[in-house]
């Protein structure tokens, strides 16, 4: 796929599973069907922005400014990891 | 020793059931109605789970749909921001009473099967035609668009069925699916004889559930509990004592595990008299065997000690006597023998249904 058909997809978080804030241990946490898991905070930011209406492009595009970082950079990072929790059954990417 | 916040509240809201599974982890002593938690007193025992660091609840029994006051407790635990599992054997529930339960907020739905035959499943049950409703119900579930979980508790006596156990589960839709070996305690105690699967049995299972992962990939999660007779080490009972979870029994009482109320000469904290917060750091019963300092030799200077902490203290209790033993199955437990004299006893014997009538109290 070319890079903008990849930006062009629509991440939201799979029936069941939702980011959360732990605030008894201070943490954001991810809660799914008989786990919980811990996310850091950099994956918590993308996470936050993950509402089944905003496309990648747009993900990117908000991060790529309040961190002031590259672009390309954070193209790389948001696209594997919005993949990797794709095929751990957390997130889905609508087209 | 810091304490650490618990994860998980298994609320046993009821041990009423339709069914009589003879391997239920509920106590023999089943709770009668009249002792029930009424529903004021459950709510604030949620808040006060979610301010303890609880971040799952589980409700279950019995059949926690029997609970009239389900859907209010559900609305209850997902307002504090617990995530909610609801663990059912699925026969009350119907579109009428589960569309309640989505609207208060049930995250994901953990059904039972007792089997994949109609036959097997009244045997286990001990009810006629729990299958079809069991299937309606699953259903339901996916209709409503909820994760569903499949349970399967398996024994000698189905074990052999679990390649159409998963063959269900993807048929109904289900995202994950557990293969449970029967655990012998209480009403499973009572039956090993009849339920231990041989050697044979459960190396079957091994593959069975292998070839499952192969097959299904991430597409399904799968979960896998052996039956720890077989194994040389024991299991992290609850993951540790007084580490994890909480379990609140249909009274009130406050347990580190489900069959924690057999161990004599203990108080059982209750959350009619204390809070939930004081219990789980201050009681004598989740002290008792927190952490490390309670064991006895061989554990004391296992390096295992932190991953098993020494095994499940009320299957030490059922086989020795002695809650505080290292759990029999061990191999290095002096006592290892009485496990396997266990699995060269096993034989076909009829099975002991949960019914009140089938426990007399000493
Ligand atoms: S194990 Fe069987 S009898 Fe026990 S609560 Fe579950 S469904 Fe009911
Ligand atoms: S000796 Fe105790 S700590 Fe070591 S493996 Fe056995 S039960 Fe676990």
């Amino acid at each position: 796929m070319m890079s903008a058909d990849l930006e062009a997809r629509v991440p939201g978080f799979l029936r069941g599973v939702r980011l959360q804030r732990d605030r008894v241990r201070d943490q954001w946490i991810v809660q799914a069907p008989e786990r919980a898991f811990i996310v850091d905070p950099v994956a918590a930011s993308i996470l936050q922005r993950v509402d089944g209406n905003a496309t990648l492009a747009a993900i990117i595009d908000a991060l790529a400014s309040d961190y002031d970082a590259p672009r390309d950079l954070i193209a790389r990072d948001v696209i594997d990891m919005v993949e990797d929790l794709a095929a751990r059954q957390i997130l889905v990417c609508k087209s | 020793m810091t304490i650490p916040f618990p994860m998980s509240l298994l609320a046993e809201l009821t041990h009423r059931c339709p069914l009589q599974c003879p391997y239920c982890s509920n106590p023999l002593a089943l709770e009668n109605v009249r002792n029930e938690l009424p529903t004021d007193v459950w709510m604030r025992v949620l808040d006060e789970a979610a301010d303890l660091g609880v971040l799952q609840a589980h409700f279950s029994g019995g059949e926690p749909m029997a609970r009239k006051d389900l859907p209010e407790l559900v609305r209850r635990a997902a307002k504090a921001g617990l995530y909610v599992n609801l663990i059912t054997s699925g026969i009350l529930l119907d579109e009428a009473s589960f569309i309640p339960l989505v609207d208060a907020g049930v995250d994901h739905v953990q059904l039972s099967f007792q089997d994949v035959t109609p036959e097997g499943a009244d045997l286990i049950g001990g009810m006629k035609n729990a299958q079809a409703r069991k299937l309606e119900a699953a259903r339901v579930i996916v209709a409503q668009g909820v994760p569903l979980t499949l349970n399967f508790v398996v024994h000698r006596l189905n074990v052999e069925r679990i390649p159409q156990m998963f063959d269900l589960a993807e048929e109904l839709g289900a995202r994950r699916v557990e293969i449970a070996h029967t655990q012998y305690y209480g009403w499973g105690l009572k039956n090993r004889a009849t339920l231990l699967p041989t050697r044979a049995q459960l190396e079957q299972s091994e593959r069975d559930v292998a070839a499952a992962r192969a097959r299904f990939g991430a597409e399904m999660a799968i979960d896998f509990v052996t039956p720890d007779y077989y194994a040389d080490e024991p299991k992290p009972c609850m993951g540790g004592w007084g580490r994890r979870f909480i379990n609140i029994s249909p009274s009130g009482r406050v347990l580190p595990c489900h069959a924690a109320e057999t161990i004599p000469g203990v108080s059982f904290p209750t959350v009619l008299e204390d809070g939930l917060e004081s219990i789980w750091t201050k009681s004598d019963l989740f002290n008792r065997f927190r952490g490390v300092d309670w064991m006895p030799e061989p554990c004391r200077a296992c390096d295992r000690r932190e991953e098993d902490w020494g095994g499940c203290r009320c299957q030490a209790l059922a086989l020795l006597g002695d809650a505080g033993a290292t759990d029999p199955v061990c191999r290095r437990s002096p006592d290892r023998s009485r496990i396997d004299a266990a699995i060269a006893e096993s034989a076909d014997a009829p099975l002991t249904y949960r019914r009140m009538s089938n426990h007399k109290t000493q």
